[in-house]
């Protein structure tokens, strides 16, 4: 069978269009098919980051839990009004926030596409010091607890004078 | 409209090099992205936005801020012509997004195009670094060099769970995509690529054509860059990519001496035949001729054609592109033309450049 739209090739692509309960088949030829473009199914280049993206967000909305039936509040981001919703068909986001407006969401997401979901590379010098000073205080408070509850009061009060310290660094970066 | 160097010459400056392994890598390049933290991602903009964002991240370079890496070009996307743009992708300059849909796009240019920064593509600032062969390190370093110059006039988009935000969730954390550009014709002919390529895939890399996502690997040319951008280093990834690479040079080089051990004379035969096509055919399609000029560079790397140098084919590889031979021709055509154009062009580029005006 040759190419119904150039007729000189064969044709390499089948397929059926239903529209309105109406039926046109289609038997093209692969550069026919690219000319055409996006319109068709499985034609080469149709299938994009952002579709198989978006294949994996609906997945997540529809599967794993059942809890069907409760409906939960749209999720939006307050600073560009992108909703999950839009999110997940585009499979882009709007603005920085977003990440954290849809911060539930996102680690089946990133833990399908990436080996983690924690970043573990590059910092910039400029946030840097304040993530640096935050991860002190966090094993700072942990040691403190520990001192407390062994009664160590003495180390103890030295340790929340350096975390306050460390705190006051923080609001002034 | 300003006439533009890139669109003159075929081979930017930095190809002229040969770096490491040029044989089998034709080049390594590292893209990082960045966002700046207070403006929505290009694609939610307003025109005004978009603009602002221009403006901030084009002074680092009109300021001199980039002086210490080498001389910029700032190239507004609106003051290029079509042909121009298509030109820069071909080159591998900039990507198709930023050339058919970004809103106040632009590109600022190293003067050997080393060196490409794309503003409001995807993401507000995209930094890329292109190396001849095999030097996927130092164009990291050189990233990583210009990432920081930028990082001290911009507020960045960064949280310190997810990293760098992007548009895209596949680049968060790291924003860095590394790939090298392979020819791989004897690993295609021995029926190994198919192996090799589906056991890339499950380390955590990609596999793409030449010009990047959805192209066809035409010529025998294959981009493998990483998937991952969260949860690893940029040393991790990078030293993953490489490590990888390095395995597919050495399975190349393999097949290459199998071939010439097993089947010299029908190598020989097929690359012969396919510089004599070359040599002196009247009409060459795009995809003939990417399989032709694949067989004659694996022709001058195995010593069989010694007087066509790599530089020929890495130029004849660019300038055989729709977009470039419209530029050089400077006129519109028809595919048919092209190829009718295509076909002076590569008789001229390879018989001019083996026997000085003979035959």
């Amino acid at each position: 069978m040759y190419c119904q739209e150039c007729g000189k090739k064969p044709a390499t692509l089948h397929f059926t269009k239903i529209v309105n309960g109406e039926k046109t088949e289609f038997h093209i030829c692969e550069t026919c098919a690219r000319e055409k473009g996006e319109g068709i199914p499985g034609a080469p280049n149709s299938f994009s980051i952002h579709s198989l993206l978006s294949g994996l967000l609906d997945f997540e909305q529809l599967g794993g839990t059942g809890m069907g039936g409760v409906k939960q509040p749209a999720l939006r981001c307050e600073d560009c009004g992108l909703t999950y919703a839009q999110f997940s068909k585009i499979g882009r986001f709007g603005c920085s926030n977003c990440y954290h407006a849809f911060a539930e969401k996102l680690d089946p997401l990133l833990k399908r596409v990436h080996s983690g979901t924690v970043h573990s590379g590059k910092i910039p010098k400029r946030s840097g010091g304040q993530i640096q000073c935050k991860r002190e205080i966090e094993q700072l408070r942990r040691d403190l607890q520990a001192k407390i509850e062994n009664e160590e009061f003495e180390s103890a009060a030295q340790l929340r004078d350096r975390i306050r310290e460390l705190e006051r660094k923080i609001t002034d970066l | 409209m300003a006439n533009h160097r890139f669109s003159q010459h075929a081979l930017s400056e930095w190809m002229k090099d040969e770096g490491p392994e040029s044989e089998i890598v034709i080049s390594s390049r590292i893209r990082i992205a960045r966002n700046l933290r207070h403006q929505p991602f290009p694609m939610l903009a307003t025109n005004q936005q978009a603009k602002e964002v221009m403006e901030q991240l084009t002074e680092v370079s009109r300021s001199g801020k980039l002086a210490s890496i080498g001389k910029f070009e700032t190239i507004p996307l609106s003051e290029l012509s079509e042909l121009d743009r298509r030109v820069l992708v071909e080159k591998h300059l900039i990507s198709p997004s930023l050339a058919n849909e970004s809103r106040c796009g632009a590109v600022i240019l190293s003067d050997n195009e080393s060196v490409s920064i794309m503003i409001n593509e995807e993401d507000h600032l995209r930094i890329q670094c292109l190396y001849p062969g095999f030097q996927i390190q130092e164009a990291w370093a050189l990233a990583s060099g210009i990432d920081d110059i930028y990082e001290e006039a911009a507020d960045y988009a960064f949280d310190e769970k997810r990293g760098y935000l992007t548009t895209c969730p596949t680049n968060v954390g790291t924003g860095i995509r590394a790939s090298v550009m392979m020819h791989l014709p004897a690993l295609v002919l021995t029926n190994q690529i198919n192996r090799i390529l589906s056991a890339v895939t499950q380390v955590g890399l990609a596999v793409r054509g030449l010009y990047g996502e959805g192209s066809e690997a035409l010529g025998n040319l294959f981009q493998v860059s990483n998937q991952i951008t969260l949860g690893q280093s940029e040393h991790e990834i990078i030293d993953n990519l490489y490590s990888v690479a390095r395995q597919i040079i050495e399975h190349e080089k393999a097949a290459r001496n199998r071939l010439l051990q097993e089947s010299r004379i029908r190598i020989e035969d097929r690359i012969r035949r396919s510089f004599g096509i070359l040599a002196y055919a009247s009409i060459m399609d795009s995809k003939e001729a990417a399989q032709r000029l694949s067989d004659v560079r694996l022709g001058a790397d195995l010593g069989i054609l010694p007087a066509v140098g790599p530089q020929v084919l890495n130029e004849l590889l660019v300038m055989t592109q729709p977009g470039f031979l419209q530029q050089t021709f400077q006129e519109k055509m028809s595919p048919e033309q092209r190829d009718f154009r295509r076909a002076e062009l590569i008789r001229k580029k390879l018989r001019g450049e083996t026997d000085h005006g003979g035959v």
